[in-house]
């Protein structure tokens, strides 16, 4: 094997016809991502100890994580269903065979002075991640996905000179994701990472948990003028938040662009963003941090994943948002980017389908849920479980509308009276705000016959042609109907009498 | 090829080890001398010889056992700790660390 | 009575304790006198009389109770590789001086379980890298039939312990040849099994595809005895354990024996000699031996064969990239953080890594992790490290070959008797080219042992090598006990024991 990491990729033959993104001052951004994902495993990925987060420093590692001498490790089969389960989400292939190696360098943080990892024959091969980005579909290719253990923390704090060191974190079962070099723009990156975040969470193979670094972020950022070779890029280490992600992936454009326009050119590094600055910057080069001697680990046999596994795995597996997507759009007529938003999270796909079901107007239900609800949702900041309108109450809400009994305007005043918690029946609401529409066409033919005769100027205009004076008569009877005549019903009783 | 004290200089930084200048050429000559020997695989033909990792391999394909996802492992920082260089709150103490 | 204590089998020692006619503090009381007495061996590296007892009582109690299993109060010592709870694990090493394990290795506690009785640990080469036991950081080993000479390595301190009766048996690793070779060069029977059989949990890693655990005794059948309680499935610790059925050796080899010395007791085996193991490069004096050893097998009703081994030079190259690659990544963390020794006054973390490191290691495994930290290295993983893997499935599949001609291959063990201490010392390369017989068979993980064949040179002991096919361990030992049986070099004693 080389030593060359495989996720760096042929970058010029993968982006070949690639669709280009928006140009920052006549420059193409380029970015792929590597993210490590904490497995929700019980124990480590090779020891028993607890993957518990928080606790007293080294009470949470065992002789394999102390790195003591004669200490050997043994796999755990949780850490391999997590890493099937993600593959399948992702459309990727499981390896039958993949293989641990050793990846050699000195840290503290480090005890065997070597971490477990994949290198050469990863367990994920390939796969995909799509999201919508302004209502434009993206499709972010994977490299990889492989499995290897986290490293412990050096504490910098409270002591004179020293660092603490606390292996409690050592041997946490990771997923590390790579991409390919397929986004375009820090808007599109963000896009990708929480599609990711979703995916992962949706699954259940990490807790998502981004302040604890459950769920970590590194972005390979570069950028070229369109049509020239692929430049320099550099690596911005740990982006533990969406919105830092932005400001950092954008800053640092700025920052090589600024290198570039002034002649200088971008040395490949690592990267740290200051939340604080808002700045990026180098972080200290270990000088020999390229040579990693990776070679396969004799402690560990090669990984063997039976097709049975894999089967079993995706039959139990729950419903993936990008099918249950494409079911949206099968079964219900949704458009894409519908069906889309509609599967962020479980929560909102149950009650959307709820809606739809209950009240048989699935297109209906989704306006009403990406609509009213979530803007709802958002002003107060509330989930959407905590929503104070059921699924079922905005289901008979919806057919209220779809028989004709309110108009969507009375249907915003229901739901604003559910919202706010003023009765909770839907009917009993229309009934006691009297928002019933009239259909009663012999009750409607009176009301508009002495509109008529009260109007007899207006009349002789309309036969005069003025459409103007219609719409005044077609207002005269909706206000003496207080509004709950249906405008189109009324509109064709007029036509009818004035001929 | 023969190595150098350049090369020898490169390993020993990767291997976190000190080598006095006497020792570094004591090891130079003792390295190629066992580089001569290792020479003589070149004159092998392995083209198409899947590695052997694992004797075992030998008889078939090994697989990697897998064990149940269970935390039984007690704390045991007291006895780990025992033959610790530098600890402190139950921390191991390092030269501080520089990112 | 108890003079001749030393003088008795692992396997009598085990049936006077079980009669009663002697206790387990009684023969542990006598064989740490004899540790005393030979101290100046440099065998041992720790022993704990006060340890050894408490156990030997505890095994006492457990015989007045009525057990019976066939260790139980025996007393052994362990290669100062395996770490253990009641003495301190220094592998040799200044690295790891005073080093309390909070564990027991595996194959320490089976032994324990089975009521044997541990005297203290074995001196052996830093980290087992080395073939004479001078490559220990305390003191040297000295051979029992010739101080002047080395026991062999890297379990030195346990051949020569055994050859001197200092114990009834101990256990040994064998990475390279570290059990074969100096159970040969000491006059003792020493076998390595099938890589996987022992348990390598709690073993100081040196390199792990090819690290294994094994007894050395004063024959085929103490080694039986003790194999049977070492080896067996590790499943829940080491990954590379075997997942095969614990097998009762001796009762095997005591089947066998119903009838006295059974001539024709190895009638039908096929023993298969690699014609290069026979060459110029073995000395006369160690063929001689070996050869008339041979002969002794055929009077059993062996048949002898000749086979081919074609890469038998190549294993010395093979086997010293892939074991010094293992090495410099499994001695990584001795960084002096956790563990081990910290230099005393350093300036930065680099800086405190390589003083901790430098004084730690001595000059063998310093030069085998410089080879192994450069065969990996960018650039040369290719032609070095994956080539001698490659290499090394050729070297397995000759033997797989071999073995569709005869049922075990014999040979030398080693092509000298054992030299003069700091004859090798100024050549590393020398002392490689020393292990060319026991070094394919690791490679290949095959099971090998070393049975006294007679004596050679300056009337130093010489052993034959036995080499079975995979998991054959019973067959092996099966044969050295015929041997053993129709012969007496294994009961043959140094000047002056």
């Amino acid at each position: 094997m080389s030593q060359t990491h495989p996720t760096v990729n042929p970058f010029a033959e993968a982006q070949a016809g690639r669709p280009t993104g928006p140009l920052v001052q006549g420059y193409e951004v380029i970015i792929g991502f590597e993210t490590h994902a904490q497995l929700t495993t019980q124990s480590k990925i090779f020891s028993r100890a607890p993957t518990s987060f928080g606790a007293e420093p080294n009470t949470a590692a065992s002789a394999v994580d102390f790195a003591l001498p004669g200490a050997l490790p043994v796999m755990n089969k949780g850490a391999v269903q997590r890493a099937i389960e993600f593959g399948l989400a992702v459309d990727a292939h499981i390896a039958e065979c993949s293989v641990f190696a050793r990846k050699n360098y000195f840290y503290p943080d480090l005890p065997k002075g070597y971490q477990i990892s994949q290198f050469e024959i990863p367990v994920v091969q390939g796969g995909k991640v799509e999201f919508f980005l302004d209502g434009e579909k993206k499709s972010v290719r994977l490299v990889r996905a492989h499995l290897e253990e986290d490293a412990g923390k050096s504490l910098h704090e409270d002591f004179i000179g020293m660092s603490g060191i606390d292996l409690n974190r050592a041997g946490t079962p990771l997923l590390e994701i790579v991409t390919e070099p397929d986004m375009r723009s820090s808007a599109e990156a963000v896009a990708y990472a929480k599609e990711l975040h979703k995916i992962v969470t949706w699954i259940g193979i990490c807790d998502g948990n981004m302040q604890e670094g459950s769920f970590r972020c590194d972005a390979n950022v570069s950028v070229r003028k369109p049509g020239d070779p692929l430049g320099t890029r550099r690596e911005i280490k740990n982006l533990n938040s969406f919105r830092f992600m932005q400001q950092a992936i954008d800053y640092e454009v700025r920052w090589q662009i600024e290198q570039i326009e002034e002649g200088k050119a971008i040395q490949q590094a690592t990267v740290l963003f200051d939340p604080d600055t808002g700045e990026t910057r180098a972080m200290r080069t270990k000088e020999d941090a390229a040579d990693y001697r990776y070679f396969p680990d004799p402690d560990l046999p090669p990984l063997v994943i039976s097709r049975e596994w894999v089967e079993t795995t995706r039959t139990e597996m729950a419903e993936l948002p990008r099918v249950m997507a494409a079911r949206f759009v099968r079964d219900y007529g949704l458009p894409e980017y519908d069906a889309g938003q509609l599967t962020q999270s479980k929560a909102v796909a149950a009650y959307f389908e709820a809606v739809a079901v209950g009240s048989k107007q699935a297109k209906l239900a989704s306006n009403w849920v990406m609509g009213e609800l979530s803007r709802r949702l958002n002003t107060e900041d509330k989930a959407i479980e905590a929503s104070t309108v059921s699924d079922l109450q905005l289901a008979r809400l919806i057919s209220r509308i779809s028989d004709g009994t309110i108009s969507n305007n009375a249907a915003k005043q229901v739901f604003d009276a559910l919202w706010t918690g003023e009765g909770g029946e839907v009917d009993a609401v229309i009934e006691a705000k009297g928002l019933k529409q009239m259909s009663d066409t012999g009750e409607l033919e009176k009301i508009i016959d002495a509109v008529l005769a009260a109007n007899a100027k207006n009349v002789e205009e309309v036969r005069a042609g003025n459409t103007k004076a219609m719409n005044a008569l077609v207002g005269q009877a909706m206000k003496a109907t207080k509004g709950k005549a249906n405008p189109a019903q009324v509109n064709e009783l007029l036509k009818k009498k004035l001929g | 090829m023969a190595l150098t004290s350049e090369d020898i200089k490169r390993v020993a930084n990767l291997a976190r080890l000190e080598l006095r200048p006497d020792e570094t050429d004591r090891v130079l000559g003792q390295l190629n001398g066992f580089f001569s020997l290792v020479a003589q695989m070149d004159a092998v033909d392995t083209d198409g010889v899947e590695p052997l990792a694992h004797p075992a391999a030998v008889l078939g394909q090994v697989a990697l056992r897998l064990r149940d996802d269970i935390a039984s492992e007690p704390n045991q920082r007291e006895q780990s700790q025992k033959s610790a260089p530098a600890v402190e709150r139950g921390l191991f103490l390092v030269p501080k660390v520089i990112e | 009575m108890s003079t001749d204590l030393h003088d008795l089998s692992v396997a009598q020692l085990a049936a006077k304790l079980a009669a009663r006619e002697v206790s387990s503090v009684e023969v542990t009381q006598h064989f740490l006198a004899r540790i005393e007495q030979h101290a100046s061996l440099g065998a041992f590296l720790a022993s704990d009389s006060a340890v050894s007892l408490a156990q030997a009582k505890a095994a006492d109690a457990r015989l007045a109770a009525g057990e019976r299993t066939p260790l139980l109060g025996v007393p052994l010592a362990h290669k100062d590789l395996f770490v253990t709870r009641d003495f301190p694990c220094t592998a040799g090493s200044k690295m790891l001086e005073g080093y309390l394990s909070p564990f027991d290795a595996t194959v320490v506690g089976k032994l324990a379980g089975a009521g044997m009785v541990t005297l203290g640990k074995l001196n052996c080469d830093e980290f087992a890298m080395g073939s004479g036991n001078d490559n220990s950081a305390y003191k040297p080993v000295l051979n029992p039939w010739d101080r002047a000479r080395i026991p062999g390595g890297s379990s030195g301190g346990s051949a020569a312990a055994v050859a001197a009766r200092m114990v009834p048996a101990a256990t040994g690793t064998d990475t390279g040849g570290s059990i074969r070779q100096p159970a040969s060069l000491s006059g003792i029977t020493g076998i390595k099994p099938t890589y996987g059989r022992c348990s390598r949990y709690g073993m100081v890693a040196f390199a792990s595809s090819l690290d294994q655990a094994g007894p050395m005794a004063g024959s085929a059948l103490d080694c039986a005895l003790l194999l049977s309680s070492m080896a067996g499935p590790d499943l829940d610790r080491d990954s590379t354990s075997l997942d095969l059925p614990v097998v009762d050796y001796a009762s095997n080899l005591i089947a066998d024996s119903a009838g006295g010395t059974g001539a024709e007791g190895l009638k039908g085996l096929k023993i298969g000699l690699p014609r290069q193991f026979f060459g110029a490069g073995c000395s006369a004096d160690v063929l001689k031996a070996v050869r008339s050893a041979l002969a002794e097998f055929e009077k059993l009703g062996a048949t002898l064969v000749d086979v081919d081994l074609p890469l038998t030079e190549l294993s010395i190259p093979v086997y010293y990239v892939i074991a010094p690659a293992e090495a410099s990544s499994n001695l990584s963390r001795f960084d002096g953080v956790r563990y081990g020794h910290r230099a005393a006054s350093y300036g930065d973390l680099t800086d405190m890594y390589k003083k901790s490191r430098s004084e730690g290691f001595g000059d063998e495994v310093t030069r085998r992790i410089m080879i192994g930290t450069y065969v990996l290295s960018h650039g040369y993983y290719d032609a070095y490290y994956l080539k001698a893997q490659k290499i090394r499935r050729l070297i397995a599949e000759d033997f797989q070959k071999a073995f569709t001609q005869c049922d075990i291959i014999a040979g030398p063990v080693s092509p000298t008797v054992a030299w003069k201490i700091g004859e090798k010392s100024d050549d590393p390369v020398a002392s490689y080219l020393a292990d060319i017989y026991t070094l394919s068979s690791s490679l290949a993980g095959l099971p090998g042992m070393s049975v006294p064949a007679g004596f050679g040179a300056h009337n130093m002991p010489v052993g034959l090598q036995l080499i079975g096919n995979y998991f054959e361990e019973a067959q092996l030992l099966g044969a050295a006990h015929q041997f053993q049986l129709a012969t007496d070099w294994h009961t043959r004693r140094p000047p002056g024991i």
